[in-house]
């Protein structure tokens, strides 16, 4: 377990905040600029960045992070280059993770993914398409390596499932907002207060809501009951709004300006 | 060596299968899991079915001899699984009657498919029209184009189709959105899953439905012949009709199961959906099976002139076969299929699918090899009135004044 994620969550705690975690895909709209992009996250106070690996069949993403991939692929984002993404974040003031379907994670080799990761210093991989019953050699390798895995509670897990999930999670528990993909929405799912509640029940780990948050309100909102809060289709929209990447760093800083302030309680 | 009953431990096949999916997924599947173990040993939902097979399918399927075809496969014994006289025209009806069945049984009042050559889609449009119950297909745009037929035929049945646009617009990405559909929509819609892939219990639940053509095929074969055949042969897309014709003899050493995959322009030019010669373990569509995918795990886009065989994945069962033997993979190339496609037509006055043309060109193989005294049982998945434009295309053939032809690949 990287003791890194649970710092983060518990410095936010302090400072009666919940934690903010911003997602962007390695490789969006170019390798560099998705590098420049990032740390502009953290310096405008983002605690943790997810940073997605690219991949062919995003089955849990929605229309904006389908894009965004599309690009990082065709512009040679591979599992590779993420690693060196990785390494090129500011770990020192933010947490990073690395989000990941599950088969280019297969195909690099579990236990080398997860040695290359720790390398770099990566903190945590959240697995949309993974689920503890397949993850035997997967915690085994992430533990050797002090990675944290993150797996996801849904508003359709039942209580078993849930104390399961749990059991193999380290770092925070990713609870999706909604029953959809990714992608923002003008309201955050009506489930997901529920869906913390009863994770709470069965975990003392963080929990970090996730999918459709966009705005600070929406943050303020999840901020009051969740411990961490996940945004990421909205940096990737608002990136695609402007023309060059200048614009794009100050458009993402405001908005995780923005988003910062939202998750003050 | 697996068996028809070795065959399933928690939804894996060897080190096949198992469940790649979002958490919001798992209760739905978990669902599936009981609903079908519970109807499958209640005598009712058996009647229903059945009953379904006979009055509505036409089931049995005829087991056909074609000798005038068999002439080209070494002179061997030949006969055709007749899937293509189904209603609706294949095999994929037996599944999506039996999905729409588990659909009323789980309280869900919407379908939704994702569809290739548009037979799956039909069928399940099909079943959804006869039990009143909503429907929605995914199907590539690619495909919406070279298989209009099919989609004017859903939306006749009153389907709404969606053409999908992503990625490479063909049955892959048909996938991706059709689960993409379900996650959100799950508390009512069941995703009919067309084929023996996708996360557990799919690749089981879709070969008990299909397991009818091989139950019948070993009954009939042994009333023309008073044996079991030398080898049963089918076209392996995700490998439903394979699995289907597979599982009446697995137990049968003597029998041999022989796949063809689709060779698209020939293995090494890349364009292909050759699974099995030119992919790798990997996990897509929430399975772990043979994949097409580069040295990162990304999925290679496939190709083949047949809708149905472009699949860069396969059903985790073909793959626990492949590797223990058991069964034979073997591609067949786009030419090659189309020469089987014009000399069934011309031998035997059936026009096949061009998927099934390709379990043709096997057969010829096959035949050629076992020689004279071998009996082979085809499974003739489906016809070919969705591929005539295609198939015109291919062959030269002008359409006559007056006759609109739809655009084929
Ligand atoms: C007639 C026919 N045969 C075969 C297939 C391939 O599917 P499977 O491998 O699941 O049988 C299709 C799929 O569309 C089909 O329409």
């Amino acid at each position: 377990m990287s003791r890194r994620l649970s710092e983060v969550f518990l410095q936010a705690k302090s400072a009666n905040r919940a934690a903010l975690i911003g997602y962007l895909p390695a490789g969006f709209p170019t390798v560099d600029a998705s590098v420049e992009l990032m740390n502009a996250m953290i310096d405008a106070g983002v605690d943790a960045i997810e940073v997605g690996l690219p991949y062919s069949d995003p089955l849990m993403d929605g229309a904006e992070i389908q894009f965004a991939v599309d690009l990082a692929l065709t512009t040679g984002t591979t599992t590779d280059v993420v690693l060196d993404v990785v390494g090129r974040l500011d770990g020192t003031r933010a947490a990073v993770l690395v989000m990941s379907y599950w088969n280019p994670i297969e195909r690099f080799g579990v236990e080398r993914f997860a040695k290359h990761l720790a390398a770099a210093g990566g903190n945590g991989v959240i697995t949309p398409d993974l689920t503890p019953e397949e993850a035997g050699s997967w915690l085994t390798a992430t533990r050797a390596h002090g990675i944290d895995t993150i797996f996801l509670v849904a508003p359709s897990s039942t209580d078993d499932r849930i104390s399961t999930v749990v059991k193999n999670t380290s770092g925070f528990v990713y609870a999706a907002s909604t029953m959809g993909v990714t992608g923002a929405r003008s309201q955050v799912g009506a489930g997901a207060q529920a869906l913390v509640a009863r994770t709470q029940m069965a975990t003392d780990l963080p929990i970090a809501v996730g999918l459709g948050v966009s705005t600070g309100a929406q943050a303020h909102e999840v901020a009051a009951y969740a411990d961490g809060v996940i945004v990421g289709s909205a940096f990737i929209r608002c990136i695609r709004a402007t023309p060059d990447l200048p614009a794009a760093i100050c458009a993402v800083r405001a908005l995780a300006d923005e988003l910062a302030e939202g998750v003050h309680r | 060596m697996p068996t028809s009953e070795s065959a399933v431990t928690s939804g894996h096949f060897g080190p096949y299968g198992g469940r790649f999916v979002p958490e919001a997924l798992t209760a739905a599947l978990d669902e599936l899991d009981a609903v079908f173990r519970s109807a499958i040993i209640d005598p009712d939902f058996i009647a229903q079915l059945t009953q379904l097979e006979l009055s509505y399918t036409g089931r049995p399927s005829p087991l056909t001899r074609a000798d005038r075809f068999a002439v080209h496969c070494g002179g061997a014994r030949v006969y055709l699984k007749r899937e293509d006289l189904n209603h609706t025209g294949s095999h994929k009806i037996n599944n999506a009657l039996g999905q729409a069945l588990l659909t009323q049984r789980m309280g869900k009042t919407r379908m939704i498919a994702e569809t290739g050559a548009g037979q799956h889609g039909v069928a399940t449009a099909t079943a959804a029209a006869l039990l009143g119950l909503e429907c929605t297909v995914f199907m590539g745009e690619e495909d919406t184009r070279r298989q209009a037929l099919n989609v004017v035929r859903m939306q006749l049945l009153g389907a709404e189709v969606i053409s999908v646009t992503a990625g490479s617009r063909t049955l892959k990405d048909a996938i991706n959105e059709a689960m993409r559909d379900w996650v959100a929509t799950v508390e009512r819609t069941h995703y009919v899953l067309g084929t023996v892939t996708g996360p557990a219990p799919f690749p089981e639940v879709v070969r008990y439905f299909q397991a009818v053509i091989g139950r019948e095929a070993r009954e009939q074969i042994q009333l023309a012949e008073g044996r079991l055949p030398d080898a049963v042969v089918a076209c392996v897309g995700g490998g439903s009709n394979a699995m289907g014709l597979f599982s009446g003899f697995m137990d049968d050493p003597s029998v041999q199961l022989r796949g063809y995959e689709a060779g698209g322009d020939g293995v090494e030019t890349g364009r292909h959906a050759a699974r099995f010669a030119a992919g790798s373990p990997g996990v897509l569509h929430g399975t772990r099976t043979y994949v097409m995918q580069d040295e990162w795990g990304q999925t290679i886009p496939s190709h083949s002139i047949s809708a149905g065989l472009d699949y860069p994945g396969v059903g985790p069962e073909h793959s626990w076969l492949h590797d223990s033997g058991r069964a034979k993979y073997e591609p067949v190339n786009d030419d090659e299929a189309m020469d089987a496609f014009a000399l069934l037509s011309r031998t035997e006055g059936i026009i096949p699918a061009i998927e099934t043309a390709h379990a043709l060109a096997g057969a010829i193989r096959v035949g050629r090899e076992l020689g004279s005294d071998a009996v082979i049982i085809l499974n003739l998945s489906g016809r070919g009135d969705k591929d005539v434009a295609t198939a015109a295309r291919w062959f030269g053939i002008g359409a006559p004044e007056g006759i609109e032809m739809v655009e084929g690949r």
